[in-house]
C-alpha cells in the first residue's frame, strides 16, 4: 500500500529522525517526530523546520491579462509588484473552490503558483484548459523541494545561512545563493509566526535540511504540529473549510476576491451575494479540553442540527478544544452558545472571533 | 501500586493492579504511545457500576479519540481527578500517576480472562509482526 505513495526527497531524513510517517493526500509524510505538542511549542517559541516538498509549483510565462491568468485567479495578479506574493483562489464555474494558492511574481511576465499537493494534477489541467495556450504553464513540482522555517527565531537562524534574508518583508520573496544555487526564499507561512519558505532543487534538499537542523534552536516539526498552528490562526485548509462544493463567500474568504475584474465563478458569486448566503463560517471555543473533530455535527441546542465541524483540534495555547465550522444562516443560536458532537454525546462551546491565537510573531 | 510486571492486561491495552480488595486500572505503555500527546480524558462517575470489557472512559489525543474498556467488573470507588487538568500524566506515567480509576471488583474470577505481563508481552510481539 505504502509503496504507491509519493515520497519527498527528505523521506530518508524523516525516517532517520524516527518520524511517524502517514499517508497525506497520496504522500508519505511525517506527522510527528518526538511529539506533536513539543513540536508545536518549538514553532511558537523558537524555530521549527517543516518539509513541505509535497506541495505543487507551476511556472506561468506570459501576460497575466491577455494570456488569461487574471481570469483564473480571484486575487488581482496584474497589479502585483515584482518580488511580492499574494494569496488567492481558483474557482470552478459554480464558484466552488478548485484550490487555494499563493502567486509569486518573479518578473513582469513570469509567475510561480504554489498549490496543494493533493490537487496538483487537477489544478494543472484547470490552468491548461483555461489559459490562452497550454504551453504557458509548466509543472515544476517534481523539480522543486520546499523547506519551511517558522518561528520567532527563524530570522536569526536564517540570516546566518542566507545573508540578506533579514530584509524580506511579509509576503515578499527574493533569490538568494544557497549551497551554490540560486533559490527563491519567501517570507510566507501558515503558522502565525515569523517565517520563511525556501524553494530548492530536490538534490539540495537534504543538505539544506541538515544545515538548518545544525542550529540547536531549530527542530523538525511534522504535519500534526502544523495542523494545530494553522487551526489556532483560523487559516482555511483545502478539504476542510474549502472544497469544490463550498463557495469562498461561505468560507469567509471574500477579502481574497477582487470583484473589479472578470474571473471564473464571478457571476455565481454575485448571484450568491444578491440572493443572500445560506451558510456561514464560525469559530468556536470548547468549554472544556474536549476537542471538536472534522465531520462532527453542530447543534443550536440539544437537538437541532445546524451545520458541520470543518476543523477541530486541541489548542495548547488556550488549553481547550477549538473548532471551525459551517452553519446555516437561519440558525437561532442562544447568544454565542453552540454544541458539537453527535446525537448521543454533545459538548458545549462558545462562538468567538478569529484567530484563536493572537500572540504570534508574524508582524515583527 | 506495584510495578507493571505484576499487573494484568487486556487485549485493548488496559492494565489492572489488585491491591488488597481494590483494583487500580489504567492504560498500558503501548496505548499511550500509539495515541501520542493525550489532551483530554472523560473519567467515569464515582459509584458507577462497570462491566468487564465494556467502555467506561474515553481519551482524546491531538489527533484521535479512543475508548477505554474496564479490565474488570465492579463499582468505581475513586477516579484520578488529577487527570482532568493534567491528562498528559497518561503519557508521562501510565503505570503509576496516570491510573484512571479504582474499582471494587464484583467477580474476582474474571482475572482468568486477563493476560499476565509475560502473556501480554507475547501478545504485543504478535501485533508488531
Amino acid at each position: 500500500m505504502q509503496a504507491s505513495l509519493y515520497r519527498t526527497p527528505l523521506y530518508q531524513a524523516h525516517c532517520d529522525l524516527g518520524a511517524r510517517m502517514v499517508d497525506f493526500g497520496g504522500w508519505l509524510m511525517p506527522v510527528q517526530y518526538e511529539g506533536i505538542l513539543s513540536e508545536y511549542s518549538r514553532c511558537r517559541e523558537q524555530a521549527a523546520l517543516f518539509d513541505i516538498s509535497h506541495m505543487g509549483e507551476f511556472i506561468f510565462d506570459g501576460n497575466p491579462v491577455s494570456d488569461g491568468l487574471e481570469k483564473i485567479i480571484t486575487c488581482e495578479v496584474s497589479s502585483m509588484p515584482i518580488g511580492s506574493s499574494r494569496y488567492g483562489l481558483m474557482l470552478n464555474d459554480r464558484a466552488g473552490v478548485v484550490d487555494d494558492l499563493i502567486v509569486f511574481r518573479i518578473s513582469e511576465k513570469r509567475f510561480m503558483i504554489v498549490v496543494n499537493a493533493a490537487n496538483i494534477a487537477k489544478d494543472f489541467s484547470h490552468l491548461k484548459n483555461n489559459l490562452l495556450a497550454p504551453s504557458l504553464i509548466t509543472d515544476i513540482s517534481e523539480k522543486t523541494a520546499k523547506l519551511d522555517l517558522q518561528g520567532p527565531l527563524s530570522r536569526e537562524v536564517l540570516k546566518n545561512i542566507i545573508p540578506g534574508v533579514e530584509s524580506l518583508d511579509y509576503f515578499h520573496f527574493n533569490c538568494f545563493d544557497i549551497l551554490g544555487e540560486k533559490n527563491i526564499v519567501s517570507r510566507t507561512g501558515y503558522t502565525g509566526e515569523l517565517g520563511y519558505e525556501i524553494f530548492c532543487a530536490p538534490e539540495k534538499a537534504q543538505a539544506l535540511w541538515k544545515k538548518l537542523l545544525d542550529d540547536e534552536r531549530v527542530r523538525p516539526a511534522g504535519l500534526g504540529a502544523r495542523d494545530i498552528l494553522r487551526t489556532e490562526m483560523a487559516y482555511s485548509l483545502y478539504g476542510h473549510e474549502i472544497t469544490d462544493d463550498i463557495s469562498p463567500l461561505d468560507a469567509g474568504l471574500s477579502r481574497f476576491i477582487c470583484f473589479d475584474k472578470e474571473f471564473i465563478g464571478k457571476d455565481t458569486l454575485l448571484q450568491q451575494k444578491q440572493s443572500g448566503l445560506k451558510r456561514k463560517i464560525i469559530y468556536f471555543l470548547s468549554d472544556t479540553r474536549r476537542s471538536p473533530r472534522h465531520g462532527q455535527s453542530l447543534y443550536e441546542n440539544d437537538s437541532k442540527e445546524i451545520g458541520i465541524v470543518t476543523s477541530g483540534i486541541f489548542s495548547p495555547s488556550l488549553e481547550k478544544g477549538i473548532g471551525i465550522g459551517l452553519i446555516s444562516v437561519d440558525s437561532e443560536l442562544d447568544g454565542d452558545k453552540i454544541f458539537f458532537g453527535d446525537k448521543k454525546n454533545k459538548s458545549s462551546a462558545a462562538i468567538v472571533k478569529r484567530p484563536f491565537y493572537k500572540k504570534g510573531s508574524l508582524k515583527t | 501500586m506495584g510495578n507493571e510486571e505484576e499487573y494484568l492486561y487486556t487485549k485493548d491495552h488496559e492494565w489492572v493492579c489488585f491491591e488488597e480488595s481494590c483494583a487500580f486500572v489504567g492504560i498500558a505503555e503501548y496505548a499511550q504511545n500509539a495515541l501520542g500527546d493525550i489532551t483530554f480524558i472523560e473519567l467515569p462517575e464515582p459509584d458507577a457500576e462497570v462491566e468487564q470489557f465494556e467502555q467506561f472512559a474515553s481519551v482524546e489525543s491531538v489527533k484521535a479519540a479512543s475508548e477505554i474498556f474496564a479490565p474488570i467488573s465492579g463499582k468505581i470507588i475513586e477516579v484520578n481527578q488529577e487527570l482532568s487538568s493534567a491528562p498528559e500524566l497518561l503519557n508521562k506515567s501510565c503505570y503509576q500517576k496516570g491510573w484512571i480509576a479504582k474499582i471494587d471488583p464484583s467477580d474476582i474470577d474474571e482475572k482468568s480472562n486477563l493476560m499476565t505481563f509475560e502473556d501480554y508481552e507475547n501478545f504485543l510481539e504478535g501485533l508488531d509482526r
